[in-house]
């Protein structure tokens, strides 16, 4: 009976330690990958000649291990991507955040949602079935699969993530800006531009960063759309020609690799050189907003 | 004292009885629920496993392990007896047959299933031969344009698996580098690398510059398929399982299994079940070709 009036101090100690431990366990986790992928990819450093890893050539299975094209590829695909993306994404954030009447916002939000709910296979199927085919035949292309209908779907895929991250930065510029501008003279258009965009500005930032992180690490889609030539981009002409993109590489090289292999160390190698990206994007997107962290880190797990 | 020594003795004499007759008991309990092993050729083993699987469905005392690792690694195991049955995607090198001589016995062949490999095209495309040379040099990318081996002025768009498939690997080494084992030729670097068949035939069907290759089984109607000639002056054959069950398309080479020395017992009713109809079903249905041509 005495139990009942007071809580034993070994179970408030207990359920303390047990969520410490979840605290912790994520903490645990990164760590434990971060180990795991410096131990499995840099082997590769000195397993593989460096020239050879250096070189413009990715041919694994006759030991050619040149990353570069598989960088750059990816880098090209991103940022052709955020051509797509950084436009139609805020456009669509500033539509739902300052012109929308409430009803099409209740339309919308959801709507893009759902997009970020795609599976990405689904959407790069689609790619593979109606953008392939007509982008050959739109800009009479030798092959549709190219860094071009890469760039297209990515731009799909990180729209979501830039809509509501962007979305949530606008809707914080208070009030009374927009009011004060209006009643200085300015027309809707003017205060988006000129007083509602660059107060958000971190916010949208943050937002463009994010989108461009997630299309960098997308992977289905792009393996599907891309080609997957391991060619050295040269020019704006490559956005017309296939491209292999890093994880692309990994994703349909890892199944069938030798473990501990010199082309397994290399695929890890990549993936360190994808951590290193993401890291990044995200260090600078965090120190632009502290403000804005809970939003984006939830879109970021 | 002495009755408790005896005891010991007494049990030790029984325990040591009991040993060989236990023994025997396990050998043939092994016997009647046999255990076959079966290792190599990374291309066969996935079909390896649909007949390992289609087989211990119907003979549930039966079990049976595949694994891969490579034609050359399986014979290795079957040398030192370590697996029932070796896979091999080409035939037993004379080295290994008197290096099995030297261990004291004789591998035995199976011709289990064929593999062979279609050239296709967009089903406008005017071309509808091709020689292996011709072949090698577009996937070199020597050719570029349709109109240098008789097509259309279009350029050529060169569709391939991803580099560690088997079909990958066989083309490399039977097209491009034309059997020569010292030839460093590789694939252009502008060919498509493709994840899937899937991927290959879609583009092929949508696209009329495009060239790919892929298993025979997986090669659906809405693609056209080339014939192939071994050299300029040879004849053109299309791929179909009886031109390849008659050795006359070039691309195309005998899956094997190796055992050690002639099959008896749970081994040998595996091996013939392997040649039955309903096991080259599976053949068919992987992309493979049967070596029994069906309504014959």
């Amino acid at each position: 009976m005495e139990e009942l009036h007071s809580v034993p101090a070994w179970k408030e100690t207990l359920v303390t330690r047990i969520i410490q431990i979840c605290g912790y366990s994520s903490i645990l986790f990164v760590i434990l990958i971060l180990y795991f992928l410096l131990s499995e990819g840099l082997p590769a450093l000195w397993k593989a000649d460096l020239n050879s890893l250096f070189s413009t050539r990715w041919y694994p299975t006759e030991s050619y291990f040149g990353i570069w094209p598989l960088i750059f590829g990816s880098l090209f695909v991103t940022l052709g991507a955020g051509l797509v993306s950084v436009p139609l994404g805020i456009g669509t954030a500033v539509y739902i955040s300052e012109v929308a009447p409430s009803w099409t916002k209740e339309i919308l939000k959801p709507l893009v949602e759902l997009l970020a709910g795609l599976p990405s296979v689904v959407l790069g199927f689609l790619g593979i079935q109606v953008l392939v085919p007509f982008m050959r035949r739109f800009f009479d292309l030798p092959t549709g699969l190219t860094a071009l209908s890469g760039a297209i779907l990515l731009g799909m895929i990180s729209i979501p993530t830039m809509v509501s991250v962007a979305e949530d930065a606008l809707n914080t510029v208070p009030k009374s800006y927009r009011e004060a501008s209006m009643a200085l003279g300015a027309t809707r258009w003017q205060t988006i531009w000129g007083v509602t965009l660059p107060a958000a500005k971190s916010g949208v930032i943050t937002a463009v960063l994010l989108g461009m992180g997630r299309a960098m690490g997308e992977t289905m889609a792009v393996m599907m759309v891309t080609g997957n030539a391991p060619v050295m981009p040269q020019g704006l002409q490559t956005i017309i020609l296939p491209i292999r993109t890093m994880t692309a590489t990994i994703a349909s090289e890892m199944g069938e690799v030798a473990a501990g292999s010199v082309h397994y160390s290399v695929l890890f190698l990549i993936g360190i050189i994808l951590f290193i990206i993401s890291l990044v994007v995200n260090v600078v997107a965090f120190t632009l907003t502290s403000r804005k962290t809970t939003r984006s880190e939830r879109l970021l797990s | 004292m002495k009755p408790a020594a005896f005891i010991l003795l007494a049990t030790a004499l029984v325990l040591g009885a009991c040993a060989p007759v236990s023994q025997t008991v396990d050998k043939a309990e092994k016997e009647s629920s046999a255990y076959i092993q079966n290792k190599g050729s990374d291309t066969m083993v996935n079909l390896a496993l649909l007949w390992a699987e289609a087989y211990q469905k119907e003979n549930p005392d039966v079990r049976i392990s595949v694994t891969g690792g490579g034609s050359g690694t399986g014979i290795t195991a079957l040398m030192t007896n370590t697996v029932d049955i070796a896979n091999a995607s080409r035939a037993i090198k004379p080295e290994e047959i008197a290096e099995a001589k030297k261990q004291g016995f004789e591998p035995v062949q199976f011709v289990v299933a064929r593999d062979a490999i279609g050239v296709i095209v967009h089903p406008s495309n005017p071309v509808d031969h091709l020689t292996l040379k011709q072949v090698s040099d577009i996937y070199q990318g020597k050719i570029n344009n349709w109109s240098e081996v008789g097509g259309e002025d279009r350029p050529i768009v060169r569709l391939s698996r991803e580099s560690n498939s088997g079909t990958h690997v066989y083309f490399l080494e039977t097209v491009i580098r034309m059997g020569n084992s010292k030839s460093k030729d590789l694939f252009s670097e502008s060919t498509l690398l493709l994840p899937s068949s899937e991927g290959i035939i879609a583009e092929v069907h949508d696209n009329p510059n495009a060239i790919g290759y892929d298993g025979l089984g997986y090669i659906t109607k809405d693609v056209k398929l080339l014939a192939m000639a071994k050299t300029e002056g040879s004849e053109y054959v299309l791929p179909s399982v009886e031109t390849v069950n008659q050795n006359r398309y070039p691309i195309s080479r005998d899956l094997y299994m190796y055992t050690h020395g002639q099959p008896a017992g749970a081994l040998k009713t595996y091996l013939d079940w392997i040649l039955k109809p309903e096991a080259q079903q599976i053949v068919a249905d992987s992309g493979f070709v049967p070596v029994y041509v069906p309504g014959k």
